[in-house]
């Protein structure tokens, strides 16, 4: 156990910086001089040297990279030079937005996927079981970029009841976080229906209804519970499609979340912010990887002899 | 399934054959019917331009084709090779190339390719390039684990005893092997590809006007939603009915060849 979990955090450790060092060649991949390409070709001389020296790049490629690593390490992620601010002050009220925007979206999958899955199973071949397993099918394979102007259409247009988009009221959240969610129900709906399907014929159920429990206490008790953990497991690793999913679903409803503030820099070829924002998401995906990996492990006591024991 | 897949493929095969037979230029406008819905001349309506919304469904179906196409021909190629031979010589070079497929998998689903479409000039070349830069990965993983499993197989060993140099088995022998899941594989990534291609273009990152692109398309029709909502609702149809077809001809192979995993 402690052999693997060494390995494990190297790995992080590693694969954090390999991010870092790609994030940071990202801004030398501009054809052509960066400076002249975020400034415009009018810029004057001095704004370009100004620029230049902010960039750093004016000096040797290595030691660009040390002092990036040594001002990533201190809070530092550079100067936006479009917003004017810090990078850091930005990515820290976007990284805000798209987090509350990825829970209620986490908090909704597990409300809806958890309970129409659950309905399914108990009602196995009923006509809605076949009509959940259906459109899941449907919202599987809906991109972000469809289903979100389909929810604007019904909810705000046609009944009037959300905001379009922007981020003024509380209820304006509704309709992102459903838009990010809707695959996710449809993963979440599949695995538990099949998961208590095979549960309820298992031996934890077998030994609950022996003892006499109702068929109620049966499914909330027992069964329920088993189902918990393979679906937050599937959820943690879908996380990184929430992540990118808010790439779109924050430019569709003016979220000002880190996918727009991503989208936003690239249009305006503020590419400090464009590096600290992939920087930001790819670390943050590989983190909760590694969280998951973490807590299945303590959880579940198979996982952990598979490897070196 | 089979019946929606076969209305599919009439539908697109019907819209091409009017599309060139009757010559719609997809980019002729006309200013009295902006935005307008369906009618005789734009059968499903027209757009911001005045431009017909079929006309351009197609020419973006013939250009997302060919992009998707070339990025799946360049990842899976440079995917195949290295995954290929990282899995048979093994080693140091093994764990390299599984480090760094490995820094590649972390950035999740199109982040890379949006993060090298961004910094690359809009193109149609770079397009291809920023698609296939997060495309290889998934080829290379499949080919390097099947790879694994069969290098230790006796006709592996018998040519190698025969004197077979790396590369003669590496592509006589462990390719044509190879073949079969790669094929389901890539299949199933040419519908993912799809989407990835019509979200950078949503994003303004993919082909620039006036090629009409679906995901280009997208991103107008989102700004007319509420004065046309047939325009979104006909695009968004598009992409999924191709995706959708693709896929089916995904579990077709899939069946077909019997492949489990």
């Amino acid at each position: 156990m402690k052999h693997s979990l060494v390995n494990h955090f190297s790995l992080l450790f590693f694969q954090v910086l390999g991010i870092f060092i790609l994030c940071f060649f990202l801004i030398h991949l501009v054809p052509g001089d960066p400076v002249l390409v975020m400034l415009g070709e009018t810029a004057s001389l001095a704004d370009q040297d100004h620029l230049r020296a902010q960039l750093g790049l004016d000096k040797p490629l290595f030691d660009q990279l040390l002092i990036t690593f040594k001002n990533i390490l201190n809070g530092n992620l550079g100067y936006s030079f479009f917003y004017q601010q810090p990078v850091s002050h930005l990515i820290k009220g976007a990284l805000i937005n798209t987090y509350h925007l990825a829970l209620v979206a986490i908090f909704i999958t597990m409300v809806i996927g958890l309970s129409a899955g659950f309905y399914a199973a108990k009602n196995q071949n009923s006509w809605v079981d076949r009509c959940v397993s259906h459109t899941s099918v449907l919202f599987i394979s809906i991109p972000h970029f469809f289903l979100g102007p389909l929810l604007i259409l019904f909810f705000s247009i046609f009944l009037g009841w959300l905001p379009v988009s922007g981020m003024e009221s509380p209820v304006s959240i509704i309709l992102p976080a459903l838009t990010l969610a809707m695959g996710l129900i449809a993963i979440t709906v599949k695995m538990t229906r099949n998961c208590m399907i095979e549960l309820l014929e298992s031996d934890v159920a077998r030994t609950a209804r022996a003892k006499g429990l109702s068929e109620q206490q049966v499914l909330l008790r027992h069964v329920f519970r088993l189902v918990l953990m393979p679906i937050i497991t599937i959820l943690a690793m879908q996380f990184g499609s929430l992540l990118s999913g808010a790439v779109i679903t924050e430019t569709i409803f003016s979220w000002n979340g880190l996918g727009k503030l991503l989208v936003d820099s690239i249009q305006s070829r503020d590419y400090p912010v464009t590096q600290a924002c992939v920087l930001v998401i790819a670390t943050s995906y590989v983190l909760i990887n590694f969280l998951t990996e973490f807590i299945y492990r303590w959880a579940d006591p198979r996982v952990r002899t598979d490897g070196h024991e | 399934m089979n019946k929606l897949f076969f209305i599919i493929s009439m539908f697109w095969i019907f819209l091409f054959l009017a599309r060139f037979t009757l010559d719609w230029n997809p980019n002729e406008m006309v200013f009295d019917y902006i935005l307008s819905g369906p009618t005789n001349e734009a059968w499903l309506g027209m757009d911001d331009y005045g431009r017909s919304i079929a006309t351009r469904l197609v020419d973006g179906l013939v250009n997302s084709s060919l992009i998707v196409l070339l990025a799946t021909l360049v990842s899976s190629s440079i995917g195949i090779l290295i995954g290929m031979t990282s899995g048979y010589l093994g080693g140091r070079f093994d764990q390299f190339i599984l480090f760094i497929i490995n820094l590649f998998m972390s950035f999740p689903g199109i982040l890379l390719a949006i993060a090298f479409a961004a910094v690359l000039s809009p193109g149609k070349l770079n397009l291809i390039l920023a698609l296939s830069i997060g495309g290889w990965v998934g080829y290379a993983r499949l080919a390097r684990s099947q790879t694994l499993s069969i290098k230790n197989i006796d006709f592996v060993k018998a040519s190698q005893t025969m004197g077979g140099n790396n590369q003669w088995i590496l592509f006589k022998h462990i390719f044509p092997n190879l073949r079969t899941p790669l094929i389901v594989e890539g299949t199933y990534a040419l519908a993912s590809l799809v989407i990835a291609e019509a979200s950078l273009s949503f994003l303004g990152l993919g082909l620039q006007a006036p090629d009409a692109s679906w995901g280009g398309m997208m991103r107008d029709s989102v700004r007319y939603l509420l004065v046309a909502p047939h325009y979104a609702i006909f695009v968004g149809l598009s992409i999924m009915s191709v995706v959708f077809w693709i896929n089916a001809i995904g579990d077709y192979v899939h069946n077909r060849w019997n492949i489990n995993g």
